[in-house]
């Protein structure tokens, strides 16, 4: 089996959140980078987890992004992976462009599986997954929890709105994966010797418009400052929440 | 035109689904043109009466094969539909069906998408909506360069106020092949409100000491008809389902009411419940950060103020 792993690179989760240049830049000095959390912890742990049970199974990692995030792939190789392809472009802020870049990866690859995060922490789209499905004309199961695979068929658990749903689907599928999928785990000296010398291939993107762009960024409004209330006074907590606040 | 895609399931519209209709209609009206409605499968629910959102007509695809979700069946129909009525916008819920298609689509259709937006398009210069960014701690305003646009808009970001209004019920013939996913079986968590369809809800972390002391935040949550959630920590530990972490790695919620019972408030937490509109802590530290992003603090033991609370909100229901 052959399985491809999309990784993001996004702040680290207690980044300070500042934009620069009129508000159309994130302001990115002083910012700590991390693999997106979701690709981390659910896809690329339960594709390690898929090869570990059995040894025949490739698992590659796909990243869209300059230079600077090779450190950020050493770091995924660290955990596991055979060898991972970055995508060689600053272009990042349009998802049909970076699906794009995925699809065009995926589809020379011969995949039977590709795992997405549910979500980038940065842009929170959830939308690339999707996308790459279609572009491969593919089936795509999202928000998936559980994931196991025998013979060609994938079994998949998905949330839904209150519960959960197991789904059938024969290989190959595109699947977004978030908590559940597998535990988080961190990497050990020897994943991080022998990702120096996994192959990190680089290659050129392929044309691909862009359909969106970001005009710029705004921070919510701060708070008013909270009201703090007694704690032998919770009459009037409710009161407030009734006549002042209106959400009781 | 507008089309606003309202999903369902059991029979019954999401309120997500409903949100996504008053926003819809709402955008058309900004847009000078109408706002129509798609469904999918069949609803026990009266077609015709969402109408009272906005929505001129309901066209719908009646086939049982739809009741069932797979996403590359869904997305073929949608953009049948989005051509065969002839709309420009295509308007869905940011909820588990709309991010399972809203990508897929935005492909099918060469359509500029914005997914968990939280304004109306800003159409001055361009067309702009503004989306949640870095998860809750900020947001961009994208602008759609297309001419057919995707909107998903995020949960609780518009509400869905009924008017008057019935709708003209018509029905599309498109062909629906046969799924390639299939549902082999369907888990739900019974009696209990879900968290992305929540206006309120009650949340604990680590101070609760244990699973076994869930007994007064579930009467607390009962009391307010509201939704259950925890802290990282919580969930990891097996005290609570998987389902109900909130924060940067988990769920992302934005309800009316916020109540947070022995939680710190580490940042990764934050991300996910700061666009609740009205924050209640409870913590026996005064330090604690919590405080900081809360309307309302209760510096105590969550041991006495919570079943204190709860006698309060009764209370205040039986008069
Ligand atoms: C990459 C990353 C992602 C993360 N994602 C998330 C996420 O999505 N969601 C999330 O929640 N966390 C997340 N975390 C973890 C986060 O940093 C915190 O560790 C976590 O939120 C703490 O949970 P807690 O508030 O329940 O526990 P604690 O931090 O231990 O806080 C317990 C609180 O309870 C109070 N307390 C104790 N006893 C009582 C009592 N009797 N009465 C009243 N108050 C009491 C204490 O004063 C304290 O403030 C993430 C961390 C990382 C590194
Ligand atoms: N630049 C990228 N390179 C590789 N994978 C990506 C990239 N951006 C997003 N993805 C993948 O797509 C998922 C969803 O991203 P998004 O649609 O931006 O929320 C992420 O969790 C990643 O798995």
């Amino acid at each position: 089996m052959k399985i491809l792993v999309c990784i993001s690179k996004t702040p680290d989760t207690t980044a300070k959140i500042a934009f620069k240049n009129g508000n159309t830049q994130f302001e990115e000095s002083g910012v700590q980078w991390i693999i997106n959390p979701y690709d981390e912890w659910y896809a690329l742990v339960r594709a390690i987890e898929l090869k570990e049970n059995d040894a025949s199974t490739v698992v590659h990692l796909v990243m869209v992004g300059a230079a600077d995030a090779d450190p950020i792939i050493r770091k995924a190789l660290a955990l596991g992976g055979d060898e991972a392809i970055r995508v060689d472009t600053t272009k990042l802020q349009d998802a049909y462009y970076v699906a794009s870049q995925i699809a065009d990866v995926a589809g020379k690859g011969d995949y039977d599986v590709i795992f997405t995060g549910k979500e980038t922490i940065d842009y929170n789209g959830s939308s690339i997954g999707g996308m790459i499905a279609e572009l491969l004309d593919l089936p795509f199961i999202s928000l998936a929890t559980k994931f196991d695979i025998q013979e060609n068929t994938a079994t998949v658990t998905r949330e839904i709105e209150g519960g959960e749903e197991v789904n059938e689907v024969s290989i190959p599928v595109v699947v977004s994966c978030q908590k559940g999928m597998a535990e988080a785990r961190i990497p050990n000296m020897r994943g991080i010797m022998s990702a120096r010398t996994k192959p990190l291939k680089v290659v050129p993107p392929v044309d691909a418009p862009q359909l969106t762009s970001i005009r710029d960024f705004e921070l919510p409004p701060a708070k008013a400052g909270v009201k703090m209330i007694s704690p032998d006074n919770m009459a009037e907590l409710v009161r407030l929440l009734h006549e002042e606040a209106k959400v009781i | 035109m507008v089309l606003i895609f309202a999903d369902h399931m059991d029979g019954h519209f999401k309120k997500t689904a409903f949100e996504a209709l008053a926003y819809g209609a709402k955008v058309a009206e900004l847009l000078g043109t109408t706002a129509e409605a798609l469904v999918l499968g069949t609803v026990a629910d009266d077609l015709a009466a969402i109408g009272k959102y906005g929505v001129k007509k309901v066209h719908q695809v009646a086939n049982e094969t739809l009741n069932a979700f797979d996403a590359q069946l869904y997305t073929k129909i949608i953009a049948e539909a989005l051509q065969t009525t002839g709309a420009n916008i295509l308007v869905m819920a940011h909820n588990n069906t709309g991010r399972a298609v809203a990508g897929r689509l935005a492909v099918r259709l060469k359509a500029a998408m914005v997914t968990a937006a939280v304004s109306l398009p800003d159409s001055s210069n361009g067309f702009v909506v503004k989306k949640v960014a870095f998860s809750g701690k900020a947001f961009a305003n994208v602008s759609l360069n297309t001419d057919i646009k995707i909107i998903s808009l995020n949960m609780n970001a518009y509400k869905a106020v009924a008017g008057e209004g019935i709708a003209e019920v018509t029905q599309l013939a498109i062909m629906v092949d046969t799924p390639k996913v299939k549902v082999i079986a369907t888990n739900k968590v019974s009696g209990e409100i879900p968290l992305t369809e929540a206006t309120r809800v009650v949340s604990a972390g680590r101070g609760l000491k244990g699973p076994e002391n869930w007994g007064i935040v579930e009467d607390l949550a009962h009391a307010l008809d509201a939704a259950l959630a925890c802290s990282r920590p919580v969930a990891d530990a097996h005290w609570r389902p998987h389902h109900e972490h909130v924060g940067q790695t988990g769920i992302s919620i934005a309800p009316n009411l916020y109540v947070a019972a022995g939680i710190s408030g580490a940042i990764q937490h934050l991300a996910g419940v700061n666009r609740s509109k009205v924050i209640v802590v409870i913590n026996k530290d005064a330090e604690a950060p919590f405080f900081k992003a809360a309307d309302y603090g209760v510096v105590g033991d969550v041991f006495e103020i919570l079943p204190k609370l709860t006698a309060e909100v009764k209370k205040l229901k039986e008069v």
